[in-house]
């Protein structure tokens, strides 16, 4: 019988009455009195030397209140970047500056020139075209081996080559690599592209920034998924407001995904500018400048070698990535390709050897950073994809030789660094088997040929690590932030509570998720407990949501603050019972002394905390209000195994996904319904960069695909109804609630195993095809079968 | 400017608008309407999907001005009578078929065009109809089972959750 409330119910979402009747506060939706609207003139170009911006008939214009160009930050902080990566010879990466408004040069289309201020929308963008502008246009790098070339066009004149880093991963492992693979029985390679991805949210950006000089306080209004750490960013690095003076709300969100984590111009511009005017800003980003404005995804290309021994198990393996990092550092860029990519090429197996080599590379692009997964697919893609290759070199089958090679024992210390905890991937393996009904595959196939079609079956494994992250050793790693999170519990006279939590809900159903943990604990029942989010001026310190952190580390945080409450609360109600507190139980939201029929319930304590008259006032404060800041000790590492059954048209080269599983281990779960969405979700994201989505430039740097008329978005007759399953789980050794994660499993897992049932649609079919990239479009499939 | 007068959602109005005014614009600045979103400029996104005289029509494709005397519904007019919500908002909440709620208007809306028209469609029909509302966070799974559940079908063999 599966429970109706508390850790492990599925109650129906809290949030969802108020975003299904269009009563929603997003961004958008915020209008502050005697609000001006801000319109941005970007860069046509990819490559540009500014030699001139008249504005003066511009400023002429009907509404216009001001215009900004580059002149008016000189003297302001750049967007700054959050992650400093050392290189292999123990450099730091090189760190170019990332104005707020184009000084000198534009280095992507896209790239913001101007803004203009003025009564209206409407009125903005008609001034912006009338701003003369000079660019003399510079021949773009584009193509990353390109650009590391001699001679290549360089992003950055100042730094003297396109090259922001060039890591290596464990460095000192090189030598053994190198040798066991030149010893190896069988050494299987693959050259592979992870193509470039928006993330698309959809929900646009927008921020809206207001000014008080009642007080000389700024507000910032923004889609963002961490309200502190763009408190933090814009107030000290960029335009120098104390904390205190800098409030950020980002209200309801619309979908993150990634891309709404980072510290963008738009949100400093806002900022600045109202207190320039004197009035607030609005800006809303249109689609097509979402699609040159937000971070992008992905962008790797990668050599992959690994290496068997005469009995096929693994003893090394070796990449070379390329990692777009685009025109400028966005947030988190250069931990991407890194830290939350090196570490995870063991993935689910024993490889005693693995060395990882990233070029990270700067182009006239728009620049890249974490999108759902971050650096977890590129690894998972690549490995999974290799794997599959060398079964069919080998002749074995796939899923034997995964499981021949899985990592068996735990802990487990991998040649890159972490420590897998916990976990069982022979168990999600066997339970994907009976998912997939990989016994009915063969019936199948022979239907699908005596319609004239192929049909494929692709399996994979992934690791993700998750729970972002211990702060001493992101520290190390070159993180400028601590990981950690907060959460206070605010207990009321009356016995109903409102969480604070850093964490940041934009989908996840934080305000029915989290109340189940808070009311499991006390036994009152999940009404009485509200979640309170995304304000600055109203949390404490939270770092926000990303790397599927938020109940692993922002829900831990909620489980310390809860047991602090429940400590006082005994003590109290110890003194109303006048009985020892080792004595006094909490269950069911009643405090009894143990062995006795005496109780008082939750209300009478909370009443007393605040109504001390009856209190022991000499050895306790008054009040029953607790913070924790959690930093965990460790990553989680979610795991499973994913299966994909394609049907292929050999006359056209269309794709179709005939059936999807899922078998993941997240540790214990606390909402199963919502558990099984952020899958669903991760899923579409991933067959959407398997066989739709691309990002695409020409080779001037021009952006091909700015529009969903050229971007292919997933949508509903692209994708079946998933299988999906999470009972075998192997809870988390390090956190209260064994909770591992479950936000990017999808999109993580989801890639190889389509491609890998493509391939295997094609081979059944007789076209010797090793590898097809992504996305595997009719045209790119066809074009395979006949070259 | 123009004078347009409308029914939306059962309230007549009469406001005046430049011939450039978006119906998206008018419900969500004129009218304080703001579950009706905007999630792209090309029309392909479904998120403002309104219904006019009965009609699913994207309100980023219409002009205000050309809504003169028509019957407008928006997603805060789907609510039953007493506030509670309709048959199809119910199977979202139910069925779990909205995450972030961005493009849920849009989805709620259209999914009401189609039941009026095929009151128990099948899977496919529905994944059809909905080409033109891009959700990006649910995977459109549960999406698609509350609109079967809200015709009616039993929905309980589809998988998990
Ligand atoms: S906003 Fe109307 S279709 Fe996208
Ligand atoms: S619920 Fe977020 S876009 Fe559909």
């Amino acid at each position: 019988m599966p429970k109706d409330h508390g850790i492990g119910a599925s109650p129906k979402r809290r949030e969802d009455v108020r975003f299904l009747t269009g009563a929603g506060q997003y961004t958008d939706d915020i209008n502050v009195y005697g609000q001006t609207y801000c319109y941005f003139l970007r860069s046509d170009v990819a490559h540009g030397k500014i030699n001139r911006i008249d504005t003066s008939d511009a400023e002429k214009m009907p509404g216009v209140v001001r215009i900004f160009t580059g002149k008016d930050f000189e003297g302001v902080g750049g967007l700054p970047c959050g992650w400093q990566v050392t290189d292999r010879f123990g450099q730091p990466m090189k760190e170019p500056g990332h104005p707020v408004l184009a000084q000198g040069k534009v280095r992507h289309v896209g790239d913001p020139i101007a803004a203009v201020v003025a009564d209206s929308l409407e009125e903005a963008r008609n001034a912006a075209e009338a701003i003369v502008l000079d660019i003399e246009e510079l021949p773009a790098a584009v193509d990353m081996k390109a650009a590391l070339g001699d001679g290549a066009p360089l992003v950055h004149d100042d730094i003297g080559s396109n090259l922001c880093y060039d890591w290596g991963f464990v460095e000192d492992n090189k030598g053994a690599v190198d040798e066991a693979i030149k010893n190896a029985a069988h050494v299987t390679t693959l050259e592979l592209v992870n193509q470039r991805l928006v993330a698309n949210p959809m929900e646009p950006r927008v921020a809206v920034g207001d000014y008080s000089r009642a007080n000389d306080e700024s507000t910032l209004y923004t889609t963002s998924q961490n309200p502190h750490v763009i408190r933090l960013l814009m107030g000290a690095f960029v335009l120098g407001i104390p904390e205190h003076k800098l409030r950020v709300v980002a209200p309801d969100v619309g979908g993150g995904f990634g891309t709404k984590i980072f510290h963008y111009a738009e949100e400093a511009f806002v900022t600045f500018a109202a207190r320039k005017i004197n009035r607030p800003v609005k800006w809303t980003a249109s689609r097509s400048e979402a699609f040159m404005s937000d971070a992008h995804g992905r962008d790797h290309v990668t050599k992959i070698e690994l290496a068997l021994d005469k009995d096929n198990n693994f003893v090394a393996i070796r990449t070379e990535t390329l990692a777009n990092m685009g025109a400028y550092l966005s947030t988190f860029a250069p931990s991407v390709p890194t830290w939350l990519h090196g570490t995870l090429m063991a993935g689910n197996y024993k490889t005693p050897n693995i060395y990882v080599n990233v070029k990270a590379v700067f182009t006239n692009t728009v620049p890249v950073d974490a999108y759902r997964g971050a650096g977890r697919p590129e690894a998972t893609f690549q490995l999974e994809r290799v794997i599959d290759k060398a079964a069919r070199e080998l002749g074995v089958d796939p899923i034997a030789l995964r499981r021949q090679n899985f990592v068996t024992e735990f802990p487990y210390q991998t040649p890159v660094a972490v420590v897998y905890d916990t976990g069982d991937y022979n168990a999600t393996m066997n339970k994907l088997e009976e998912m997939a009904d990989i016994k009915g595959f063969a019936a199948r196939r022979k239907a699908s040929e005596a319609k004239g079609k192929l049909r494929g079956f692709g399996v994979n494994c992934y690791i993700e690590a998750c729970g972002i992250a211990p702060s001493n050793l992101v520290g190390q790693l070159g993180a400028r932030a601590g990981l950690y999170e907060s959460a206070t519990v605010r207990v009321n006279a009356t016995g109903t509570i409102s969480v604070y939590t850093g964490s940041h809900s934009h989908g996840q159903g934080h305000e029915t998720a989290f109340p189940q943990v808070v009311a499991e604990m006390l036994g009152i029942d999940e009404s009485m407990i509200d979640i309170v989010h995304g304000d600055t001026s109203k949390i404490p310190m939270g770092m926000g949501t990303y790397g599927s952190r938020s109940l692993a580390v922002g829900g831990s945080a909620m489980v310390r603050a809860t047991e602090k409450i429940i400590n006082k609360a005994k003590k109290i109600a110890s003194h109303l019972l006048e009985a020892s507190e080792a004595d006094i139980e909490l269950k069911d939201g009643k405090f009894s002394v143990a062995g006795t029929d005496k109780s008082v319930a939750w209300g009478d304590v909370t009443l007393a905390a605040y109504v001390p008259h009856n209190y022991p006032l000499e050895d306790l404060e008054p009040g029953l209000e607790e913070t924790a800041f959690y930093d965990p000790s460790n990553f989680t590492y979610p795991a499973g195994a994913y299966a994909c059954e394609v049907e292929l048209d050999p006359e056209t080269g269309k794709v179709t996904i005939e059936r999807f599983a899922a078998a993941d281990d997240f540790g214990n779960i606390v909402n199963p319904m919502i558990v099984s969405g952020q899958v669903h979700g991760g899923l579409a994201q991933g067959i959407g960069q398997a066989l739709l989505e691309s990002c695409a430039y020409d080779e001037n740097g021009q952006l091909l695909s700015a529009s969903y008329m050229d971007y292919a978005m997933p949508r509903a007759d692209d994708v079946p109804f998933y299988s999906v399953d999470h009972s075998c789980a192997t809870p988390c050794t390090h956190n209260p609630l064994g909770v591992k994660g479950c936000g990017e499993a999808g999109a993580i897992g989801s890639p190889p195993a389509v491609i890998n049932a493509v391939i295997d649609a094609l081979q059944s079919g007789g076209h010797k095809v090793e590898h097809i990239n992504m996305p595997a479009s009719p045209q790119r499939v066809w074009a395979a079968m006949h070259g | 400017m123009t004078e347009v007068t409308m029914t939306v959602n059962g309230k007549s109005v009469t406001k005046s608008v430049k011939g450039n005014t978006l119906m998206t614009e008018f419900l969500r600045e004129e009218l304080r309407l703001t579950g009706t979103h905007v999630g792209c400029d090309t029309s392909q996104c479904g998120a403002c999907v309104i219904h006019v005289n009965g009609e699913a029509i994207k309100a980023c494709t219409m002009f205000a001005a050309e809504a003169q005397g028509s019957e407008v519904t928006t997603i805060e007019g789907m609510a039953n009578a007493d506030g509670s919500l309709g048959v199809i908002q119910q199977a979202f909440q139910d069925h779990h078929g909205l995450q972030c709620g961005f493009c849920t208007p849009g989805m709620v809306m259209s999914a009401a065009a189609l039941l009026k028209d095929n009151p128990k469609p099948t899977e496919h029909e529905i994944r059809d109809y909905l080409e033109g509302n891009i959700c990006r966070c649910t995977g459109y799974h549960n999406i698609v089972k509350a609109i079967m559940a809200a015709s009616g079908q039993d929905v309980s063999g589809i998988a998990a959750e």
